[in-house]
């Protein structure tokens, strides 16, 4: 396939792995600290783990797992109207596959499907239109969500429901937007990050330009990454470049597919369908203003919390949870009183263990859990 | 679904939809090229490599940027081994 081996080149690897070290002894002694390097997007933290990447890291140099998986910070009170949703009479509910595992207050929308609700998996929401034309006598509703990797996909959806004037079809929109919350990161006071290395997918449509202020008016380097291992190194190592020359620039190592501008058609599309909300409440970050996207009023009538009734709680995560700390990088999953006890990919508690691009499930499946646990002992001791 | 997967368009399908056959490692899918058509004509599209977005082209792969990277790698690699070369040689 194009550009995949290229980028996996071991020999490669080491040689970044080496001027990474090189460059990360002197900018850690100066600090005192180790240097933490957030990745923004869950597609990344996959990467890191699936190849091993932070055990080929000196110990001068953290990676922060961030919050960029739509899955994993999708709040409990949003699937629990997506299910009420699904139980309407006459009502199939589509979504993609991860949607359906996360759990609600009460089941996951993959429960519901077992006790008879019609819930489909679709790869494409174009899939869920084509089940629109295919029951006109049912209501066909899909449930999006995603950044802004996804967003062109599920608007572009509705504008051809539109021009086919199909009736049937609705959105229940829960997209969200990763500028806002990269914000809210860095205005948090628990949290000391030195750079970021910035999602590849979403900078496709959105371009370089939105990240601006994380250089002007926070200092900090953020990195355009891709996903395959020598794209995270790269990326690292322009971060670490840009500290030792004392710089904070916004850069672009994933240029074979992010355009600086980002994608004009996908962005129009989404500007036609789309609006900011007031605020948008994430599982384990609580409520970040301007961070959710929802269908303008010229395109209501394909609008799901419009045409039903939805619960619509707040509803708290459970008690022993700490999804929210691990979101923010705050602690590592592991660190998590239930990490691999009552929280397991199998049986998820929190949304970080559900999709292959959650903290929790990638270091529950790639992670050495047993060396961890022992470093994290002994450091203790 | 926030991964994407490389392929390549392989025939237009469906004019007004914007919807095209690529093919993905020897599966052929259809899916929307509405956002990577860019002001050309539908035909001029077949053959392009594209990222594919839960049945949305999102983006088509620049070689030449690609290659550049590439390049960038390798010489980053090989001023790493002289690097190393001097040291094991005791006079870097
Ligand atoms: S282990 Fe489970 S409950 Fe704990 S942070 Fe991870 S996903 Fe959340």
């Amino acid at each position: 396939m194009k550009y995949v081996d290229e980028f996996r080149d071991p020999e490669k690897a080491a040689s970044l792995v080496a001027a990474i070290t090189a460059l990360a002894g002197p900018l850690a002694a100066s600090r005192g600290r180790p240097l933490h390097i957030m990745e923004v997007c869950g597609g990344h933290t996959h990467t890191i783990f699936r190849y091993g990447i932070s055990g080929m890291l000196p110990p001068e140099i953290e990676l922060v797992h961030g919050p960029g998986c739509p899955v994993c910070v999708l709040p409990m009170g949003q699937v629990d109207d997506c299910v009420a949703i699904a139980e309407t009479p006459g009502v199939i509910l589509t979504t993609f596959g991860d949607a359906m595992r996360v759990p609600g207050s009460q089941k996951s929308l993959l429960q519901a499907k077992a006790e008879g609700t019609d819930v489909r998996m679709v790869y494409s929401p174009l899939d869920a239109l084509a089940l629109a034309r295919d029951n006109p006598e049912r209501e066909v509703v899909f449930f999006g969500l995603g950044f802004e990797t996804t967003m062109p996909s599920t608007a572009l959806t509705l504008l051809q429901a539109e021009a086919e004037a199909i009736r049937n079809f609705s959105l229940f929109c829960n997209h969200i937007t990763i500028v806002p919350t990269i914000k809210a990161i860095l205005d948090s006071p628990d949290l000391h990050l030195d750079g970021f290395l910035g999602p590849g997918h979403v900078s496709m449509v959105i371009g370089a330009a939105p990240y601006g202020f994380i250089a002007e008016h926070y200092h900090r380097p953020l990195v355009v990454a891709g996903f395959e291992p020598l794209d995270i190194l790269h990326a690292l190592w322009l971060v670490l470049t840009q500290l030792a020359e004392g710089r904070a620039d916004i850069e672009n190592q994933y240029g074979r597919i992010v355009p600086p501008d980002g994608n004009a058609a996908a962005l129009d599309a989404i500007t036609r369908v789309f609006e900011l909300r007031p605020f948008f409440e994430w599982r384990g970050l609580g409520s970040i203003d301007h961070s959710g996207v929802r269908i303008r009023e010229a395109y209501a009538r394909f609008d799901a919390e419009r045409k039903f009734a939805l619960p619509s709680l707040r509803v708290a995560d459970p008690q022993s949870c700490q999804c929210g700390e691990v979101l923010k990088g705050v602690i590592k999953p592991w660190q998590c009183k239930v990490f691999g006890t009552s929280c397991t990919p199998e049986a998820p508690l929190g949304a970080l263990m559900v999709s292959s691009e959650g903290a929790c499930a990638a270091y529950y499946q790639y992670g050495d859990l047993e060396g961890l646990r022992t470093q994290h002992a002994v450091g203790a001791a | 679904m926030c991964l994407g997967i490389p392929g390549r368009i392989v025939a237009i399908t469906d004019e007004t939809r914007k919807l095209a056959t690529v093919d993905v490692a020897g599966v052929k899918r259809e899916v929307n090229i509405a956002c990577i058509i860019d002001g050309r004509a539908l035909d001029d599209c077949v053959g392009d490599w594209v990222l594919i977005h839960v049945g949305f082209a999102m983006s088509r792969i620049d070689e030449r940027q690609a290659q550049e990277t590439l390049q960038i790698l390798t010489e980053l690699g090989e001023a790493q081994q002289e690097i190393a070369a001097m040291r094991a040689s005791g006079r870097g």
